[in-house]
């Protein structure tokens, strides 16, 4: 446990915000990273998402694609990629290479919530006369936004994972403390970057959590049975906020 | 493509090694999640702690979790021990919660009609609970041994040499080839188990249906996210 001692003080060492990357600045790059590749996928999987989960079309190719993407191993597709465009454009290698991982999990969350909605539900909508785009916006993406939200939260946070395995590229980031640290046999710092790594991810997680149980519609909040036993809980994923 | 085909030996010695470092976590990861996987279901208050627990380890970056395993079971971070370890952790993860989703996925009527016939709790478990929640616990093998295959590779950075080989190496060396064979064997053989178990699944459970389980394993690929 010494090591973690070693490890906290290399963490709030004054010579972190010095130095060749502070750490003040590895967490912001490592933040931005995240937040601009799970927007750009947001904007392309989300809109996708709700016209699959919409109108059923392109069910199969979602599911497809989701289960697929599980396999591709994310360091391989990261150093493909930065090959690929050359080494000068690594920052839009690596972002192209996480928007690429984190769609799957946003697109499957997007139209997954559309259909979690019960039918009758929309056809109820349908018969006191809303119109497809009232249905959408009014009734199945608000009753959907948990789950999106979910898939919003698997897809970040495996960005943070693949960031810190990007900083293999010299993209910076909290991964670089480790992969420096392993090089040179420092494990205070490598120590030090694991646990700044995990606890970014662990609040991500949180502010995550947080927000799944808030966009929950007041209206099914009310309607909620309370859970009288465990095995009852069959039906209970589609509305409450994943615990993960 | 010419790399490929000169260095055909050393993909598929890689290969074979990916699959031993692999082959592990996922058998171990099973028969750890299906205890955990009870208590989850069971009882009220282990289900919280099981499943709280496991989704906050799930939540640990791998990167992270290499290096921290070591020091917290004082082995050597450039061990292949260590991935080992921290696979079947991720692979616990996955399954445990699959398992407590199956076991609730059994109709109580069966249970009670078990007991009723005088099954015991421990053998109504294993010839009537388990079968039948069967499918699903086999949804969730599936997520956890094609993740465990992908991220695999990640043992590269800590010293361990599978088919991650190839995308550091390809990547020294500049060799697209290289790392694009890795990727595509790390697909192929992840596929090659997925499609093993779905041949498996239909061979112990013939009664399963043969489409629900796809359904399922979206919604649950869904909440227990994608690890890196």
């Amino acid at each position: 446990m010494n090591l973690f001692l070693d490890a906290f003080a290399w963490l709030f060492s004054p010579d972190r915000l010095t130095g060749s990357l502070p750490l003040p600045l590895a967490f912001a790059q490592h933040l931005i990273f995240t937040f601009v590749s799970v927007l750009i996928a947001a904007a392309i999987a989300i809109p996708l998402g709700w016209y699959i989960g919409h109108t059923g079309r392109g069910r199969q190719l979602a599911i497809g694609l989701s289960g697929a993407a599980r396999a591709v191993p994310s360091f391989g597709l990261i150093l493909l990629l930065v090959l690929v465009f050359g080494v000068l454009h690594k920052p839009e290698a690596a972002i192209t290479a996480f928007v690429l991982l984190a769609i799957p999990s946003i697109l499957a969350g997007a139209y997954a919530g559309l259909e979690a909605v019960d039918r009758r539900v929309i056809d109820a909508a349908r018969s006191v006369g809303m119109t497809e785009w009232q249905i959408l916006w009014k009734v199945e993406v608000p009753l959907g936004l948990p789950l999106l939200i979910g898939g919003l939260r698997s897809a970040a946070l495996q960005v943070v994972a693949t960031v810190a395995i990007a900083a293999y590229i010299g993209l910076g980031g909290l991964g670089f403390y480790i992969i420096q640290g392993v090089a040179l046999r420092k494990f205070d710092q490598v120590l030090g970057g694991a646990l700044a790594i995990v606890a970014l991810a662990l609040i991500l997680d949180g502010l995550f959590a947080l927000v799944q149980r808030l966009v929950v519609p007041r209206g099914v909040t009310a309607g909620r049975v309370k859970e009288v036993r465990a095995t009852s809980s069959r039906r209970r994923p589609v509305v409450e906020p994943a615990t993960k | 493509m010419n790399w490929v085909v000169n260095n055909l030996d050393l993909i598929g010695q890689l290969t074979v090694e990916h699959l031993r470092q692999s082959a592990l976590p996922i058998v171990l990861g099973f028969l750890i999640a299906i205890p955990l996987g009870w208590l989850a279901f069971r009882f009220k208050l282990t289900r919280g702690l099981v499943l709280t627990i496991t989704g906050l380890l799930y939540t640990i970056p791998s990167l992270a979790l290499f290096v921290l395993l070591p020091t917290v079971l004082g082995i050597s971070v450039l061990s292949e021990a260590n991935l080992i370890i921290a696979l079947t952790i991720y692979a616990v993860a996955i399954m445990a919660r699959s398992v407590a989703d199956a076991l609730a996925s059994v109709d109580p009527a069966i249970r009670q009609s078990a007991t009723a016939v005088g099954y015991g709790a421990w053998r109504r478990f294993w010839a009537v609970e388990f079968p039948l929640a069967g499918p699903v616990v086999l949804a969730g093998l599936r997520v956890a041994a094609v993740s465990t295959i992908a991220l695999a590779t990640v043992g590269i950075l800590i010293g361990v040499d599978n088919l991650g080989y190839l995308f550091t190496n390809g990547y020294q060396r500049r060799i697209i080839p290289e790392i694009l064979a890795g990727v595509i064997a790390t697909m192929v053989i992840a596929l090659v188990i997925d499609g093993l178990l779905v041949l498996a699944g239909r061979w112990l459970m013939p009664w399963a249906p043969r489409r629900v389980s796809r359904a399922r394993m979206e919604r649950l690929a869904l909440r227990v996210g994608e690890p890196a």
